[in-house]
């Protein structure tokens, strides 16, 4: 029975259900547009909506488009659309979100903050004390431990933090555009400017390879242990994801969470709200190993694909540590170009590989450095300028 | 629908259909890729396919072309693919020829030269251009495999072929097809594909077979094999896809696997016989490490006790 055997009025109500079963959906988190329920009306005239497999598969086909959010589909699709098929009382069987309940957005706080500034009679002195800022303790911040900073010095640190550019340590793709320096003829081009002069070639148009910056892949530990750093190194990495195209973050405690798409919002706030919305473990334990399994299974070949850069996060203080921890971090590195080991507790001076996950994870990364300060995030986006050691050279080349 | 209807090249009218259509080439799909694969037919929109690397994505292109007697058009990405590849390519060559022909021949008038010089025989097409063109046995399949290994700005490039299903060429004009090709678009998940693209397909993940129709494949595909080996080979495989493997074995590596030990006269599968054939299911070094000893011990077990 195809739908457009219908009598009109129960038409009108197949497309009513359609429309609240794509709403339902979008209340959920899925990204279903006004197109896709337009297609998904068209699908089902030419299907048996009989069948109640083959309406599932139709409408996974037109509203998942991510594997990730089949299982929501399939939990919304067993509610909406409930095993009597009885298809009249669908639309009010599933409660809508009440939208009057979220919380206020993220950005609404700096606005709150920004209200209740002071008057302007107060100004002059507020002025005063941030040049005596600007100036001598400037410097005492660049080497002051995040750990041990007060609430205003961490915010003239995420400030700091937001101006850092991170140089583009260039990979050499192999698509070509118009260089006059080039290596390569550019023939097409060359014919069409000969055309000018009836056929005599004057200019020899080039071609030349298209640069761009190696992804970067970071995996921040967010455990308890790390608490004082997270929220900083999340400031950071929000800064490198808005000023380039592939940067992946991945945060991990006693799991591994994308946070990727979260952190892609413009606002720091926000992104970093949102962030902390995605994950369950905030400043829990850590599981090293169980996390850099799951990444390595799901997500290595995904994100570093590309001779990704991978920036790993963490205290290294973990209580499982096994033979099959070395083995993750032997695979991890194995599958980038290059895997940099950032530490906080490499801050003290006297650091020694005492604890046995900093033993096990030592052998297998290019580069262990600390990061517990400005001077030290300074330090690491030179060390990602620097050219790559010499296997890798011939692909990259470093802009100064 | 019956199979004589099917040599003619008519799309198959319903999903039972598709699906007969899909069984009768060897290809024993789920009833929910016969769905959206039947669907996009009927839509004239292109088909997504996601899944592990050998769980048959490649295949059921190949499989519908040869079905509807369509030709099928292959576009294997790669990173750096561009339009020269992809798309068209003037012959530049051929090109230089002609001007100075004209030019021994004394023409001089550079309109008629410009016109003369981008004309379509100067043009090669490459795999998404020949898909735009009319063929005499119908739209043709157009496979677009492994897109997950070209970049983003390929990828931004397809956008408009795929809704439009037209390809502008500045020198030449615009080449619209005149009925959209079927095409399949696969991806391995290296990397994800943006949502734009997504969004114009329809979207299906294609998963391991059930253990049922895995043992159903491996006998339409590996036919001299003794029913008791067929089954141990599908219970060990489907085993091994519980373990947790860098990369479990897909389909094409199950089928790969019997072959390999129906060449071997193997009875029934025996530690000696897994161990020098391993390589056939499992391809990282890490992954065959852990499948020796005990842990082999047991699966095998498990896979031919009766």
């Amino acid at each position: 029975m195809a739908i457009n055997h219908l009598a009109p009025e129960k038409t009108e109500q197949f497309a009513d259900n359609i429309v609240g079963f794509a709403r339902a959906l979008r209340a959920a988190g899925l990204p279903v547009g006004p197109g896709a329920v337009i297609d998904a009306a068209n699908a089902l005239q030419v299907i048996d909506i009989g069948s109640r497999a083959d309406v599932f598969t139709t409408l996974e086909a037109i509203f998942v488009k991510r594997h990730e959010h089949a299982l929501i589909f399939k939990q919304a699709f067993n509610l909406f659309f409930r095993a009597s098929e009885e298809w009249k009382h669908l639309l009010d069987s599933v409660p809508l979100p009440d939208h009057a309940k979220k919380k206020p957005p993220p950005a609404s706080r700096r606005v709150q903050e920004a209200m209740s500034q002071p008057q302007m009679t107060e100004t002059p002195q507020r002025q005063e004390q941030d040049l005596r800022l600007s100036v001598s303790d400037k410097e005492v911040l660049q080497k002051k431990d995040f750990a041990q900073m007060s609430a205003a010095e961490i915010s003239e640190a995420l400030r700091a933090v937001e101006r850092m550019k991170l140089p583009q340590a260039e990979l050499l793709t192999r698509r070509h555009r118009p260089d006059a320096r080039g290596l390569r003829l550019d023939l097409r081009r060359t014919l069409r400017a000969s055309l000018h002069t009836g056929g005599d070639i004057i200019d020899i148009h080039r071609l030349g390879r298209i640069e761009k910056p190696a992804p970067i892949v970071a995996l921040l530990d967010i455990s308890g242990s790390m608490s004082e750093y997270t929220r900083l190194f999340l400031h950071f990495l929000h800064a490198i994801t808005d000023a380039r195209k592939r940067v992946s973050v991945f945060l991990f405690g006693t799991r591994l969470t994308n946070v990727t798409r979260a952190l892609r919002q413009r606002d720091p706030d926000e992104a970093l709200a949102s962030c902390s919305a995605s994950v369950e473990d905030w400043a829990g334990g850590t599981r090293i190993s169980a996390s850099l399994h799951n990444f390595n299974k799901l997500w290595a070949r995904r994100v570093l694909s590309q001779g990704a850069i991978v920036l790993l996060i963490s205290d290294g203080l973990e209580r499982e540590a096994d033979s099959k921890l070395a083995f993750e971090m032997d695979r991890l590195h194995r599958s980038c170009r290059r895997l940099i080991w950032l530490n906080p507790l490499l801050r003290f001076g006297g650091f020694e590989a005492k604890a046995q996950g900093i033993k096990m994870m030592l052998p297998h990364v290019d580069e262990f450095r600390p990061v517990h300060n400005l001077s030290s995030i300074q330090e690491l986006i030179t060390t990602l300028s620097r050219p790559l050691p010499p296997h890798h050279r011939s692909l990259i080349r470093s802009a100064a | 629908m019956t199979a004589a209807a099917n040599t003619s090249g008519a799309l198959p009218a319903s999903v039972d259909a598709m699906l007969e259509l899909l069984t009768s080439r060897g290809y024993l799909a789920e009833r929910s890729l016969a769905t959206v694969t039947y669907l996009s037919l009927r839509m004239g929109r292109p088909l997504f396919l996601e899944g592990e690397a050998g769980v048959g994505k490649t295949e059921i292109a190949k499989v519908l072309s040869a079905a509807l007697g369509r030709k099928l058009i292959r576009l294997q990405c790669y990173e750096g693919l561009d339009v020269s590849s992809a798309v068209y390519e003037w012959n530049s060559a051929s090109q230089m020829i002609a001007i100075r022909m004209a030019e021994a021949a004394g023409d001089t008038d550079r309109d008629q030269l410009s016109s003369d010089i981008f004309a379509d025989r100067f043009l090669i097409k490459r795999p998404l251009l020949q898909a735009l063109e009319p063929d005499v046995a119908g739209p043709p399949v157009l496979l677009i495999d492994e897109l997950d290994r070209a970049d983003e700005a390929f990828e931004a490039y397809l956008l408009e072929i795929l809704s439009d299903f037209q390809v502008t060429i500045p020198e030449f004009g615009t080449v619209r097809a005149p009925s959209p090709p079927i095409v399949i678009i696969t991806s391995n998940r290296t990397r994800e594909i943006h949502d734009a693209l997504k969004r114009r397909c329809l979207y299906h993940w294609v998963d391991y077979p059930s253990a049922e129709r895995e043992l159903a494949i491996v006998k339409t595909r590996v036919p001299g094999i003794s029913a008791k080996l067929s089954q141990q080979v599908v219970r060990f495989v489907q085993a091994l896809r519980n373990q947790d493997f860098y990369k479990s074995p897909g389909v094409a590596e199950t089928i790969d696997w019997a072959t390999a030990l129906s060449e071997l006269d193997a009875r029934s599968l025996t530690p000696q016989v897994v161990g020098d054939t391993l390589g056939a299911l499992l391809k990282y070094q890490d992954d065959i490490v852990r499948m020796q000893g005990d842990a082999l011990q047991k699966v095998l077990k498990d896979a031919t006790s009766d």
